[in-house]
């Protein structure tokens, strides 16, 4: 079979593997609802009492959604099918291993997309105004991308307990939200926060969306996109190559 | 009885020299051997010998440290291999959270073949395995034999040239166990090459045209399942049951007789000439007086020639 046609064959694959992760694992309830309410309601805590503009919230609380969404699911889904040994059939099919993380990152950017899709609508119908839509909706894409990637590198140690990988995801997770300038903008932290901010990707697409929304952004948006684009790109070569050393103790 | 397949087909699994290794400790040593295109293939041995790590190998589920194994020509673990081949593993493993029809057309498009052969190939083999009433179900809902069968189903959905069967029938309910094995002559009939790990020696003299024995990661014997029984010839016996109670060390006194052992209401006497043991039962019987029920000759069945050669390596 030539090259391409072999890349096609994979590609088709990838999206069954996400559409049958989005099958199982994603388009439930209680997991959109989650995926919604818990970035809102922990936004909520930290700016409630707080004068703060709706322009100024938005892009936090969008931020906010989309990387909690789209590393919501992706660190425990190799482990349940590792642990369920649906992992087991899927490395005796015609895929190779980077089909399989592929199409389980595909299918939490997909979610992440989706979800963030109702704070966007929410912005928009309180009479937010996003000047560059089009970059905007490209940062959005590939910020949800770029967590999904991160999140799928949570699931990296052999562990087939899906609440010890969700230790290690929240460990991650929560200190990110505070040093990506989603409650404290960029400009207001000093130089050393902002250097700690700069190791957040999540600050690179607050950054963005602040730039779109409320016209001050902290870097050049070409800045930001091209950071946001070598982390992505960083991420999904970890994933792929770190699965590669840990699945055998896995299976 | 099962057909022999033609000795001039090419071979549909090449093993040389095939090694694993866990944490230091060699759990399959070294192996070689081929199954021609078409055979069904036996690969026995004890709990632990390496026969599930063996298939896990040539499936390419994981890799092996050293050695090589192709799979209709291509290396196993090969996309062109796996294409063309299929696993049903010993733990059941479809989605629970789908139907069984759902669980077949993911494998069907994980294998792309087209939506319509999927269909009909799905709805003959539900038909087949005894669930096209129960295609909607959740999976989640059946019993251990019912995914069994199913996962049999998802292995034969792509129409493979080889399948790879890791103790398909342990621990299933005979109506289950019996359908399987009656599914797989017929793919054997049908021209598809069978590779069956199995601890079940009645099940591989049934179904094999050959079987290897692995121990402790070694090849031990490669053959016709009535070859091997030829190594256990010593094992020939004779069982009797006499309606008085007896002591068996009255049998062992016996000319020719090795050893007794008592089995129920039986005794099991093992001897290399099992005529003369059994003519000289016969006598003993009519000098004491005792009631013979029942007096049978038996000849080694596959499960002692496989202990024997199992001893043998143990000994070695």
């Amino acid at each position: 079979m030539p090259e391409h046609a072999l890349v096609w064959q994979q590609l088709r694959r990838l999206l069954v593997i996400a559409l049958k992760d989005i099958r199982i694992y994603y388009s439930k309830g209680p997991v959109v609802v989650f995926g919604v309410l818990f970035p809102v309601f922990l936004f909520l805590a930290f700016s409630i009492g707080r004068e703060l503009t709706i322009d100024f919230m938005m892009p936090g609380l969008i931020g906010m959604v989309l990387f909690f969404t789209a590393t919501s699911i992706s660190p425990v889904v190799v482990p349940w099918e590792s642990q369920a040994r649906t992992l087991e059939r899927l490395m005796s099919c015609p895929l190779r291993l980077e089909t399989i993380i592929a199409g389980d990152i595909f299918a939490s950017f997909l979610f992440g997309t989706a979800i963030s899709l109702v704070p966007i609508i929410a912005a928009l119908a309180l009479g937010v105004t996003v000047s560059s839509p089009v970059l905007f909706g490209l940062a959005v894409l590939l910020a949800s991308l770029c967590f999904a990637a991160l999140g799928n590198i949570f699931s990296v140690p052999p562990s087939n307990v899906p609440a010890t990988v969700n230790m290690i995801a929240a460990a991650v997770r929560f200190p990110v939200i505070f040093i990506s300038g989603i409650f404290i903008p960029l400009q207001q932290l000093p130089t050393w926060g902002q250097w700690i901010a700069y190791i957040s990707p999540l600050t690179y697409f607050t950054d963005i969306a602040r730039g779109c929304i409320q016209g001050e952004a902290h870097l050049p948006l070409v800045v930001d996109f091209a950071l946001l684009l070598a982390f992505t790109i960083v991420f999904l070569v970890l994933a792929m190559r770190l699965h590669h050393r840990t699945m055998p103790r896995r299976l | 009885m099962v057909s022999s397949p033609a000795p001039d087909r090419k071979a549909a699994i090449e093993v040389c020299h095939l090694t694993k290794r866990y944490n230091g400790v060699v759990a399959v040593d070294d192996i070689s051997f081929e199954v021609r295109a078409g055979e069904f293939f036996g690969f026995l041995g004890p709990n632990g010998a390496g026969k599930t790590t063996t298939v896990r190998m040539l499936t390419g589920i994981i890799r092996a440290d050293g050695g090589s194994a192709l799979v209709m020509g291509f290396p196993a673990g090969s996309l062109k291999a796996k294409q063309m081949a299929s696993v049903v593993p010993e733990m059941a493993n479809a989605y629970t959270d789908l139907s069984a029809w759902d669980n077949l057309m993911l494998m069907a498009d994980l294998y792309s073949i087209p939506a319509r052969t999927a269909k009909e190939r799905a709805r003959e083999l539900l038909h087949t395995i005894g669930l096209l009433e129960r295609k909607d179900s959740q999976v989640r809902a059946y019993s251990r034999g019912m995914r069994q069968r199913l996962i049999l189903a998802m292995a034969l959905i792509s129409d493979p040239e080889v399948l790879f069967l890791d103790e398909p029938t342990s621990g299933l309910d005979v109506q289950s166990s019996r359908l399987i094995k009656e599914l797989l002559l017929k793919l054997n009939r049908a021209g598809k090459t069978i590779f069956l790990t199995t601890h079940d020696m009645d099940e591989a003299n049934q179904l094999c045209h050959r079987v290897a024995i692995i121990n402790k990661g070694k090849l031990i014997a490669i053959n016709a399942p009535e070859q091997l029984k030829l190594t256990a010839s010593r094992r020939h016996s004779v069982e009797v049951s006499f309606a008085n109670s007896i002591h068996p060390s009255t049998l062992a006194t016996l000319p020719g007789v090795s050893d007794v052992q008592r089995l129920g209401d039986k005794y099991r006497l093992f001897t290399s000439a099992p005529g003369e043991v059994a003519a000289a039962v016969v006598s003993l019987a009519h000098a004491h007086g005792f009631k013979i029920i029942s007096l049978n000759t038996l000849t080694p069945s596959l499960e002692d020639a496989f202990l024997a050669l199992t001893e043998e390596a143990k000994h070695a």
